[in-house]
């Protein structure tokens, strides 16, 4: 039999109702593939070998069953779960330490949508503490490592973050697809980095109830995938209003795989101008133009635009976001849930249950959230950033009347060694300077891989779509991918 | 904007975060560099701009105020590091 574990979500989809394997065949694939592959990437935090075989069997039962009653839309597809989202019974720790052993009673909506639709769940996937980075390198578990290295060099590369695990697990075939969470491009800059796609969708689309917040008003849930069509499969699943979220949108879903093949023909694309800036690298700087010319030759039409507060995103997001968080983040009191670190009374208690738990990166963010934050300050940073963060969206809807979707790079460079970028929180955080700005205005975003770089790594393409336009951004992203081809990872050192 | 060794310590406090002495000189730099880089945020003027409340315009929805949750206390103290008769129980507060 082929090694089932190539296969893309569609076609093992197609494999299991035609009767050429079965779930449970489908799911030990893998399961056989993390035994031995995990030691060398590290990216299940936790597997659920026989929750998964549980899984499989019913859904092989349920394909199995004669007459009306139709299999889920993702009936008996073995998938990895972030870390971040809560499965009852089964430990979620957002990969910190202060979460301990953490056992939710409850399933978040968005997982609990995948397991109505027929999903096995193979375990959870490694990322950066509360979703705080860029590289994976702040898990309290130790890093996710990118199964992709520089050509003839065996250092190991980080898979981007803070979905490092779900985008490792995706390109290494140790899922057939994962789930993942961003908040600054933490499933963009991760899937551009693994040769995978990601896309977050627009603030709203999916409920965050039962995901671990991180910064409430920017995280939103997505999938990480090995192709367009898989991401279009699995956030029609993932996606829908939520009661238990005020902040879900109740608007229909449309069927993303439906359009996906129409083709870009009189397609409006947008190519800020703000952009090009100092510090990207010369083959991401080609890639775009190459975008562009591939996006032309397909049918759409171009059209230089300006976002003239680009500049400003990033610095105002780590405002935002740390803000948020240090709010977020006091619930971590070692009274409720999680670590305990006795002190000398309950406020000792607190301190000294906070210094244990969380990590530096985590540290430094609630930090400085409480500062910005903090009574004489408010004004001149909170308020100010949010309203930079006005302005940044008013760019993007002045935008929408030229232009339907805008073409950028995802990251300025491609996948970085660890311990590069660890020594300076601020070089660590430009990482996030052309995805941030799409979580400032609340749109959604993709990511599709597009080339290698001269090292003989994956560098992606990002396009930013109108809000709830995800249909529209899964087609454009299908012509780039039509284009470009998929990318494997050339050798399997980890198996 | 530079942040002294007593701001980071004041800043820990209100955060309850217990940070050693090597930590406090170590964030020092750290903060003050970040907020230092925030500062362009100066440049752009915001003069009559609207700080932003929320990212997509939609109304609060409301139900019925009904109880459709609860009687679960053995489920919500099931996490807890110490408890008792269904109780977190904490360090004594009040002398």
């Amino acid at each position: 039999m082929t090694d089932l574990t190539k296969l893309t979500l569609a076609e093992a989809r197609a494999g299991l109702v035609k009767k050429e394997f079965t779930s449970l065949e489908l799911t030990e694939a893998h399961i056989k593939a993390i035994e031995k592959g995990n030691a060398g990437l590290n990216v299940y935090v936790l597997q659920t070998p026989e929750h998964a075989i549980d899984q499989a069997k019913a859904a092989d039962q349920r394909l199995a069953r004669k007459g009306k009653a139709k299999p889920g839309e993702l009936e008996g597809l073995p998938l990895g779960i972030k870390d971040l989202f809560c499965t009852e019974g089964i430990r979620t720790t957002a990969c910190s330490n202060i979460l301990d052993d953490f056992k939710p009673a409850y399933e978040s909506t968005v997982t609990q949508n995948l397991w109505n639709a027929g999903a096995v769940m193979l375990g959870k996937l490694n990322n950066d503490e509360f979703a705080m980075g860029s590289s994976n390198e702040t898990s309290a578990f130790g890093p996710a490592v990118n199964p992709w290295r520089r050509k003839g060099k065996t250092d190991k590369l980080v898979p981007g973050g803070s979905s490092g695990g779900s985008s490792a697990a995706v390109a290494a075939d140790l899922c057939l697809a994962a789930t993942a969470t961003d908040t600054g491009g933490s499933i963009r800059q991760p899937a551009a980095l693994t040769g995978t796609v990601g896309i977050k969708p627009t603030y709203g689309r999916c409920s965050r109830w039962g995901i671990v917040a991180f910064a409430s008003s920017l995280d939103q849930a997505g999938p990480i995938t090995k192709t367009v069509e898989d991401a279009a499969l699995m956030l029609q699943v993932m996606a829908g209003h939520d009661p238990k979220d005020s902040t879900s949108v109740d608007a229909e879903v449309p069927d993303y795989a439906a359009t996906l093949k129409d083709g870009i023909k009189g397609l409006r694309v947008g190519v800020p101008k703000e952009y090009r800036i100092e510090g990207m690298s010369k083959e991401a700087e080609k890639l775009w133009d190459q975008g562009i010319d591939w996006m032309k030759d397909a049918g759409a039409t171009i059209h230089e635009i300006s976002l003239p507060h680009t500049k400003y995103a990033l610095p105002a997001y780590y405002i935002i976001a740390p803000a948020e968080a240090s709010s977020n983040l006091a619930r971590y009191d070692g009274v409720r849930y999680g670590l305990r670190k006795p002190g000398k009374d309950l406020i000792d208690t607190y301190e000294e249950t906070r210094a244990a738990g969380f990590g530096a990166e985590v540290k430094r963010r609630v930090l400085i959230g409480t500062y910005v934050l903090s009574a004489g300050y408010y004004d001149a940073y909170y308020l100010k950033a949010q309203k930079v963060r006005t302005l940044i969206k008013g760019d993007f809807d002045k935008a929408w009347d030229k232009v339907d979707v805008v073409l950028t790079p995802t990251t300025p460079s491609p996948a970085f060694a660890f311990g590069e970028k660890t020594g300076d929180p601020l070089q660590m955080y430009l990482e996030d300077i052309f995805t941030v700005t799409v979580n400032m205005a609340g749109l959604p975003g993709i990511s599709v891989p597009a080339g290698l770089s001269k090292e003989g790594t994956p560098l992606g393409l990002q396009l930013i779509g109108k809000p709830f336009d995800e249909a529209t951004l899964l087609r454009a992203a299908q012509s780039i991918e039509d284009a470009a081809g998929r990318f494997h990872v050339p050798q399997r050192w980890w198996a | 904007m530079h942040v002294d060794e007593a701001t980071v310590r004041r800043i820990a406090r209100l955060a309850r975060i217990k940070i050693t002495d090597a930590e406090a000189k170590g964030l020092e730099g750290e903060l003050s560099s970040i907020l230092d880089w925030v500062e362009q945020l100066k440049e752009v003027d915001t003069e009559n701009v609207e700080p932003m409340t929320r990212v997509v315009p939609i109304s609060l929805k409301q139900r019925d105020d009904v109880v459709t949750d609860g009687e679960k206390a053995a489920e919500i103290v099931a996490n807890a590091p110490m408890s008792e008769d269904d109780f977190f129980v904490v360090p004594k507060v009040v002398e």
